[in-house]
């Protein structure tokens, strides 16, 4: 085993094993401390994979903004001490049927699907490269999807204000 | 990093995947619900990254896809939490047992 090896397979331990605990804990602020050393974990493996823009993305987003935003929602609606209700066992059952047949017939779909690679070159993930090819309007550019995602952006922000501002009711 | 097969990264998203959908059915709290909709969305940008490195390394196709999947998934988690909150407001209580009036 040579030390990237290594280095993956702990990594995806550590993934694995936070996700599992995230999802099974039942206190809910260890719940998101959980998933918030998953998505670091996942963060590493992008720099692993060498596409360290990714990697830097996910820490600033996931990292630093979505986990920040549910630990403050469970400030604010939640007693963070207090365990949550166990979920009935029938339903637990269930649940853990189902995610196992399902891993079981992704990972046979997998395991004999031959992946062909298809040039030999190695992967260019140059900020610059990413920064042009987003905002060019040939022919592989991405410039109409940027668009899009910028309006969605806006959208969600404006209707995040308005779902969230208290009514004054006209009683 | 060539050492290491596509499959085994294949491997670690699948299950975080599923590991995600088993939050989706066990809890029953919204925020812990939102949570399991993040690593799920995750593991599907793993899957978009590794498929750009291993197989297409002269294009950027999965990269973008990844950029675009975070985008969309920050606006999702936005507002969710928005109306979580709304939710709490009024129920005094984010568990989705609570909250369906609007079922029928």
């Amino acid at each position: 085993m040579t030390a990237s090896q290594i280095i993956f397979y702990i990594l995806s331990a550590f993934i694995l094993g936070s996700g599992i605990l995230a999802v099974t804990t039942r206190k809910i602020f260890r719940s998101a401390i959980w998933l918030l050393f998953s998505l670091i974990g996942i963060a590493g493996l992008y720099f692993w994979l060498q596409v360290e823009f990714i990697a830097a993305i996910q820490i600033v987003v996931y990292v630093g903004g979505i986990v920040v935003l549910i630990i403050f929602s469970i400030f604010l609606t939640q007693k963070s001490g207090s365990e949550m209700p166990k979920a009935s066992a029938t339903r637990k059952g269930f649940a853990v049927a189902a995610v196992l047949i399902g891993f079981a017939l992704v990972w046979q779909l997998i395991s004999h699907h031959s992946f062909k690679q298809t040039s030999t070159t190695t992967l260019d993930v140059d900020v610059a490269n990413i920064g042009s090819q987003l905002l060019s309007t040939t022919d592989h550019g991405y410039i109409l999807p940027f668009e899009v995602v910028s309006i969605l952006l806006l959208a969600a922000m404006i209707g995040c204000i308005v779902i969230a501002m208290k009514k004054t009711e006209a009683v | 990093m060539n050492d290491i097969p596509l499959t085994h990264i294949l491997f670690v998203s699948t299950a975080l995947f599923f590991i995600g959908m088993y939050g989706l059915f066990t809890r029953r709290n919204m925020i812990t619900m939102l949570m399991s909709v993040e690593l799920i969305l995750n593991s599907v940008n793993i899957n978009f990254v590794a498929f750009n490195k291993y197989l297409f390394p002269d294009k950027l196709e999965g990269v973008f896809f990844s950029i675009f999947v975070v985008t969309i998934a920050a606006a999702e988690a936005a507002v969710a939490i928005a109306i979580i909150i709304n939710l709490y407001r009024s129920h005094n209580s984010i568990d989705v047992e609570d909250a369906g009036e609007m079922k029928y």
